[in-house]
């Protein structure tokens, strides 16, 4: 990270302010001088879509809980409500539900860049873990938020999904019902889900302060996976990096705005519009495509236990990336056999998604299991093989130096001195 | 490599950055509007908005009450008597000076909003010393014409918008 | 150029996938799989509207067939009469809503009193309750039809074809009871009798009511009630839409120009 630059008030009130609380330093030195590597690509772009995509969804749920009824003879139809009567209600409430979904998509994105580039390893660590703690706050909170309209998917997603708890050997019952505030999902249970829905957004919005926090310590990964030497390997934050991220946002949001404007119900599940009834199970019970990927891994054992472990285990084996990756050389751009198990991982996790949608049984029953063995094996197995065999293509010196390095590769643990492209840049 | 017409050329590159910005803040004004307007009333209170009220039913002397956005209506048939006394007491020296004629459209009918001007309490009908409400809150005392007479009330009570749609139905509102 | 492709490609290939995965997902029936007619709508595609006309006519469908046990509860007469939609005048509306009765509120001793509706009123219920609904009606429900076609895959196709359906001949090897035959219904057996007949109602505005026009009429009106907003929608669409692409083009432009001098 580059410290040449300060931050220095330009006028009498700058200077006042900055002597008591340094809002205008904070803000220069974090979001308009903050050196930043020349050369990021688009994938770079997704935090602050993500950004965007988290205060939207906050600005219009605070909007909609002004009209919805967190109470099971009611909110259906305050969502009806909404939809039907309130100034612009479908609006929000489209660009609510369709805004979960870009969240998701989005956030798949920005992972799946921090997988390729290596974005995880040290020094990033504690950045990917907060990352992981993200997702897995916004998996809770959409999953409850998806419970609110108290539509048949809603209600029986709850439903199967908190039965899960019970599997939990000894304390599983009881811990059940105390998530459940009764012995079935009911309206105790729509009303804390909604209060919980309202809250985690803002611990959400915490951690990634923490993230943003973190990520400015150690300086932005790059497309080449090699640390920033100099200030010639960095540009300014504003004004080039503030305007590509909002033409990608712009991109992005017309997308969205397709979603919400011309097809603003097809990333949703009909039954969701009939009103929930405990005494009908409907025909396919499915969850929102985001989810769908983990709950192909929870259907593909046979053992409840077992498929609950794995579903949570397929997230729990992120926190430990930097620990199963442990290869010096950052990028999959100079990783040539990384890349191909990369791309085999993106194709399995795409079919995973499809495949929880089907009925887990015959040829998906088996692509599924075929689907979780090769997840985690990517990480358990392949990644430490790779980190200890694999020998890289041929990398520049530096963001800035096209020329090739040609000093051999350490392969973990040797001490004969650091490549340039471990250099921990100052 | 750079070019140097376009990058020497200020009020070119200006414009560009200029008319983007003015776009982009624009937009993100207009987003602004929805998320106002829904604090508004929705659709199904402004169906609430204006109500019909049946006045067939009610005798001379008698008074009907009903809600209308959330506050009571007095719709009060007078009898002669009361109408000559509404009439006679213009010229009296009232608080809020107010011309019977003025505050009704038909004669034998008088709508007023029952709350009080004062601190909006509901007065109590067929009370007080004018023939007309009385609000036992602080004591205002109101005429049969809805004028305050006596009492902390400023001002007259309200009368609300409303119309005949015909000789048995009001519309309030 | 290349600018524009990673970042569009990303993310309309991912749109593209998800759409298509979505769009070939039809929920077979065990047996009988029938693909939906697709008689063409005036609603859909980006700048659809709805056919006054036409809802119009499906709204005397609805009250005048399916209403005796299919309640629409999320509709109101004022829906009527708003723009959007069939587009009644407020004094037909008020009208229509005038021959309905509902109980509000109690008088001195305590009994119902009852009125007659208004534009501000929902929809008459038929039943009192989903218990007696079911009762009436040989222990099936008939379901609340105000968002029926968004209840179901490709629902105004579905039924637009299940109304028809009835016309279809059973296989005779099938045997279904008391229910009616239907090859659109998953499973192929319908509780509900078959609804429309030619004739079975005369159209105000003196168009044959044939059993296509009144599935198709029907259908229209329910695709409303469904959505009442839709046109607002896409015409919103169209001019946000619009903004954000003169928006990218612009933005496009500046993210170039600033770029220009980096290497």
């Amino acid at each position: 990270m580059n410290h040449d630059y300060q931050y220095t008030p330009k006028n009498g009130f700058s200077k006042w302010l900055d002597k008591r609380l340094p809002l205008m330093r904070f803000a220069d030195e974090n979001l308009l001088s903050f050196p930043t590597p020349k050369n990021l690509n688009y994938f770079y772009t997704f935090g602050f879509i993500l950004t965007m995509c988290l205060v939207t969804q906050i600005i219009t749920g605070i909007v909609l809980a002004m009209h919805y009824v967190p109470n099971t003879s009611l909110a259906f139809d305050s969502i009806e409500h909404i939809m039907r009567d309130v100034n612009y209600g479908w609006l929000i409430r489209y660009t609510h539900s369709n805004g979960a979904s870009m969240f998701f998509l989005a956030v798949f994105i920005h992972m799946f860049r921090g997988l390729y580039y290596g974005s995880y390893k040290e020094p990033r660590e504690i950045i990917w873990i907060l990352g992981v703690v993200i997702f897995l706050l916004m998996i809770i909170t959409g999953f409850m938020g998806y419970v609110l309209p108290w539509g048949q998917m809603s209600f029986w997603g709850a439903t199967v999904i908190t039965n899960l708890v019970a599997t939990i050997p000894v304390v599983g019952e009881p811990v059940l019902t105390l998530l459940l505030g009764g012995y079935s999902v009911d309206n105790p249970t729509l009303n804390r889900f909604f209060s919980l829905h309202y809250l985690l957004p803002f611990v959400i919005f915490g951690v990634v302060i923490l993230h943003i926090w973190a990520l400015h310590v150690t300086g932005n990964n790059n497309p080449t996976g090699i640390e920033v030497k100099d200030s010639k390997d960095t540009i300014s934050f504003h004004p080039y990096y503030t305007v590509k991220d909002l033409f990608a946002y712009v991109v992005f949001l017309i997308m969205f705005c397709y979603f919400i404007f011309y097809n603003p119900n097809i990333l949703g599940h009909p039954d969701n519009y009939i009103e929930a009834d405990p005494m009908l199970t409907p025909a396919h019970i499915v969850p929102e495509w985001y989810l769908l990927p983990f709950y192909a891994i929870l259907r593909a054992v046979p053992d409840k236990l077992m498929g609950v472990l794995l579903m949570f285990g397929s997230i729990i084996v992120l926190f430990f990336l930097p620990w199963l990756d442990t290869m010096k050389v950052k990028s999959a751009r100079y990783r040539p056999l990384y890349k191909i198990f990369f791309l085999l991982f993106v194709i399995f996790c795409l079919l995973l998604g499809y495949l929880g949608a089907k009925p887990p049984e015959g040829i998906y029953l088996f692509l599924s299991r075929v689907s979780t063995i090769y997840y985690f094996a990517f990480f358990l197995v392949i990644m430490p093989i790779l980190s200890r065999i694999e020998k890289p293509s041929p990398m520049p010196i530096g963001i800035s130096n096209p020329a090739i390095n040609n000093e051999v590769f350490d392969s973990g643990g040797g001490t004969t001195g650091t490549p340039s492209y471990a250099m921990d840049s100052k | 490599m750079t070019d140097t017409n376009d990058n020497n050329d200020p009020s070119r590159r200006d414009f560009l950055y200029i008319t983007t910005a003015v776009f982009g803040a624009t937009g993100a004004a207009s987003v602004a509007w929805p998320l106002i307007d829904q604090l508004n009333p929705s659709a199904s209170v402004s169906a609430l908005s204006s109500i019909e009220a049946d006045i067939s039913s009610i005798p001379e002397g008698g008074s009907l009450k009903v809600a209308w956005r959330g506050k009571p209506i007095f719709i009060r048939r007078r009898t002669k008597e009361e109408i000559e006394m509404a009439e006679k007491e213009d010229s009296v020296d009232l608080p809020h000076p107010e011309k019977d004629l003025d505050r009704v459209k038909n004669k034998e009918w008088l709508v007023v909003v029952g709350v009080c001007t004062h601190l909006g309490c509901i007065p109590i009908a067929d009370s007080g010393d004018f023939g007309g409400w009385f609000c036992p809150c602080h004591g205002s005392h109101y005429d049969i014409s809805g004028r305050i007479r006596k009492g902390p009330a400023p001002t007259n009570l309200e009368i609300p918008p409303y119309e005949f749609v015909n000789e048995n139905i009001i519309k309030i509102g | 150029m290349n600018i524009f492709k990673n970042i569009i490609k990303n993310n309309f290939f991912i749109l593209f996938v998800i759409i298509s995965v979505f769009n070939t997902d039809v929920d077979a029936a065990e047996g009988i799989a029938l693909k939906n007619l697709k008689p063409g709508f005036s609603f859909e595609g980006p700048f659809g509207k709805f056919d006054k006309d036409s809802l119009k006519r499906g709204y005397q469908v609805y009250s005048e067939v399916c209403s005796s046990c299919h309640g629409m509860k999320q509709l109101s007469f004022r829906n009527l009469s708003q723009p959007g939609g069939p587009e009644f005048s407020v004094e037909k509306v008020k009208a229509l809503a005038s021959g309905y009765s509902i109980v509000d509120g109690t008088d001195e001793y305590g009994d119902p009193i009852e009125r007659s509706m208004l534009l501000s009123d929902y929809f008459p219920k038929p039943f009192g309750s989903k218990d007696e609904a079911k009762a009436a009606n040989n222990g099936a429900y008939p379901p609340d039809l105000s968002l029926i076609v968004k209840a179901r895959v490709d629902g105004y196709n579905y039924l637009y074809s299940l109304l028809k359906g009835y016309e279809e001949e059973m296989p005779d090897d099938l045997d279904i009871g008391d229910l009616s035959y239907n090859p659109w219904y998953p499973g192929g057996a319908i509780a509900m009798y078959q609804p429309l007949y030619d004739e079975s109602i005369e159209y105000e505005d003196g168009t044959p009511a044939t059993i296509d026009q009144m599935s198709y009429d029907v259908t229209n009106f329910l695709a409303w009630a469904a959505e009442p907003t839709m046109e607002e929608r896409k015409r919103l669409g169209f001019v946000v839409i619009g903004f954000l692409v003169v928006f990218l083009i612009l933005m496009y432009l500046s993210v170039n120009r600033l770029f220009r001098d980096v290497h």
